[in-house]
């Protein structure tokens, strides 16, 4: 086949393209119902802004799901490096604010080291080693900050403008999070170590016996879950300005949503970022959109556990698809053979 | 991992049943919890001021009561390998549900059958999508934790809903005469008891843990694995609903966000109480202890002036430090009865 045919071809069957679709129905029915949605600066900076920051967090969680385990304590890894840059604001302000950028990543690494070394060396499942540390790490944040809260007077005026401004109307953010899903994506599809989380996640048995290093990668993929969480904390103190206790409360949820609904088989092994940065995208416009069509904002939750559902149900469905063509595939083959 | 089976499997068979009665009966993860208990109990006892009263059990004891109860039905979803997130979501609905039935004038009974009614319907969802359609369940319950928990704020948003007949609140509410028990916990104990005799000495229950030791060995014996399974997350989806019946009878008001981010409290004693993630492995004793050996730890410390974030604090430590000790006891035993059989790092918890 011709190749251009053949990638259109591998695009229109993909698992991603399918919500892809669903995000720009969603989107046009939106600003059907009321233009200003899409047709408006400020509409079109939130439709690309508002889940910038679940996309990050959703690419870690996709990576780690991937090599079949899960991360979740990433909603409280954010809340802590959220409240971490609001005082290293206060307490250090000399500090250029990359500095507190790099710091923000370092410290969420370390925080993904910690779960990544518990899963991997103790290899005890990570489901609960991070609900463990989901609540450790959020105990840490509100003894820390207590009722105490980070404002936007307390932060530099080009940082927190970061949060909020656009270069030619695609906010700042935005840009940071595509040029780190571009990245992953790529990374994940192309590089050795890449193939190996999907190797790991398909069968650790057979990845271990076959020489991959699978406890390198484990922790691996949890350092940069943890990072990129911890970017996500930077990211929200400039976007929100104010931090409490409280930041990133049940993100883990929205994150491992946003990865199921782009079609990231729970159980590992398939599945791309590219798909949980889509689910992370009709996640939180979706959300935004039921207001705008005149459901009221309460049905929210409801809409998400139908989508999840229905994204679960949908890749079953594809799965049992694929593996009847396969078996006629064979079952032809071997009539030829026979033949 | 197939590596780590063949070289565990026949230790632990070897250990198991080499080890005189006493041992096996003393020297378990849920002992090692119950004496933990007992250990925090004795400690605070002597040392935290104001925890000897009974004021302390007459305060804790309402407040795991709703974790207690769950922690039933999921002990028996998690032995068959299973996971049901959506417990506090149901528990939440349920309790919705309870609060619209008696303010639409129904009566309180009526209320309480409509309730349990959405439990069930709420369980059997899950049960369908996980045992018909065949999808895991960790995905579905998550799911179903945000479909549920979005139906109840849907259903409410953020209307208080409340004041229910004060005949039925201290039916639930009020103390055995002459001890600080309240008596739901009567209700707890015969629950416990039903199920703790269904999973441990019953031919059920032992289908229930062949299911999460292995899936396949169960159906070959016999056991039908989808009715066991859609069964149990009906029966968590009751019990739900009864929890939050009674959350909802204690605050006197079915808010949307009743019980909410219960599901990790109730995980979390699960996991501490003894009962492996992976199936197969459990006792109630040790669940009931786990969820004791959190509420009662919590008491104290907010009686030495701690709050409640040193509480998560200990709890997720607790938590991670039982799975962890029992992987590297797990390794310890591989290592000394096969001499350098296992390099490396300690093998997964069975």
């Amino acid at each position: 086949m011709n190749p251009v045919l053949s990638r259109l071809a591998r695009f229109v069957t993909a698992r991603e393209t399918g919500i892809l679709l669903a995000l720009v129905i969603v989107v046009a029915i939106t600003t059907a119902v009321n233009p200003r949605f899409l047709f408006s600066g400020d509409g079109f900076r939130d439709l690309l802004l508002t889940p910038s920051i679940l996309l990050l967090v959703a690419v870690g969680q996709a990576i780690v799901i991937i090599t079949r385990n899960v991360d979740l304590s990433v909603g409280s890894t954010l809340g802590l490096s959220a409240y971490l840059t609001g005082r290293i604001f206060i307490d250090l302000p000399w500090l250029p604010w990359p500095a507190v950028f790099l710091i923000g990543i370092l410290f969420g690494a370390a925080l993904g080291l910690i779960n990544g070394a518990l899963v991997a060396f103790a290899k005890v499942p990570s489901l609960v080693i991070t609900l463990g540390t989901l609540y450790a790490f959020r105990g840490i944040n509100v003894l820390w900050t207590g009722s105490d809260r980070i404002n936007p007077s307390d932060m530099p005026k080009d940082f927190l403008a970061l949060g909020t401004s656009a270069i030619a109307g695609i906010p700042y953010l935005t840009i940071l999070a595509i040029v780190v899903l571009v990245v992953a994506g790529w990374f994940l599809r192309t590089q050795r170590a890449g193939r190996e989380l999907y190797a790991i996640g398909s069968d650790p048995g057979a990845a271990h016996l076959y020489g991959l290093k699978v406890t390198q990668r484990t922790l691996a993929a949890f350092v940069v879950c943890g990072a990129l969480a911890g970017l996500a904390g930077v990211l929200y103190a400039a976007r929100y300005g104010t931090v409490n206790s409280q930041a990133g409360y049940g993100w883990e949820l929205d994150a491992v949503g946003a990865a199921v609904i782009g079609g990231v088989a729970i159980f590992g092994g398939s599945g791309t970022v590219w798909g949980a940065a889509i689910g992370a995208y009709l996640l939180l416009t979706i959300s935004r959109a039921l207001p705008v069509v005149g459901v009221p904002d309460f049905w929210q939750g409801a809409v998400v556990g139908a989508l999840i559902l229905g994204a679960i149900v949908l890749d079953r469905l594809l799965a049992l698809r694929t593996a009847r063509r396969l078996r006629d595939v064979h079952a032809r083959e071997r009539k030829e053979v026979t033949s | 991992m197939s590596d780590t089976i063949l070289a565990d499997k026949p230790v632990r068979t070897y250990r198991d049943y080499g080890r005189p009665l006493w041992r096996r009966i003393l020297m378990t993860h849920e002992m090692a919890i119950i004496g933990l208990l007992v250990l925090v109990y004795i400690v605070a006892y002597v040392s935290v001021p104001g925890f000897a009263g009974p004021l302390t059990i007459q305060y804790l004891l309402p407040n795991v009561a709703a974790v207690l109860l769950i922690a039933l039905p999921m002990t028996l979803i998690i032995v068959t390998g299973e996971i049901d997130l959506s417990v506090a979501s149901t528990a939440g609905l349920a309790g919705v549900a309870f609060g619209i039935a008696n303010n639409a004038g129904l009566g309180v009974g009526v209320a309480v059958v409509v309730a349990l009614l959405v439990g069930v319907a709420a369980g059997a969802i899950n049960g369908f999508f996980i045992t018909v359609v065949g999808l895991p369940s960790l995905a579905v319950t998550i799911g179903t934790l945000a479909l549920f928990r979005g139906l109840a704020v849907g259903l409410v948003g953020t209307d208080r809903i409340g004041d229910f007949p004060d005949e039925l609140r201290s039916l639930v509410l009020d103390r055995i005469p002459g001890t600080p028990i309240p008596n739901i916990i009567v209700l707890f104990v015969v629950l416990a008891l039903v199920f703790a005799i269904v999973l441990h000495f019953t031919p059920a229950g032992r289908g229930i843990f062949a299911i999460g030791l292995s899936s396949e060995a169960a159906r070959f014996s016999g056991v039908r694995i989808e009715r066991t399974k859609f069964l149990l997350f009906v029966v968590s989806g009751l019990v739900s609903a009864v929890a939050g019946i009674y959350y909802a009878l204690k605050t006197n008001v079915s808010l949307a966000d009743n019980t909410a981010g219960l599901e990790l409290s109730v995980i979390a004693a699960v996991l501490l109480g003894g009962v492996s993630i992976f199936g197969g492995r459990g006792a109630l004793h040790g669940v009931i202890a786990g969820v004791l050996l959190i509420g009662l730890l919590g008491s104290a410390l907010r009686l030495v002036g701690l709050t409640s974030d040193v509480i998560s604090i200990v709890t997720g430590v607790l938590l991670v430090a039982s799975v962890v000790a029992t992987s590297f006891l797990a390794w310890l035993r591989v290592k000394r009865v096969v001499p350098g059989g296992k390099k490396g790092s300690p093998g997964p918890v069975q």
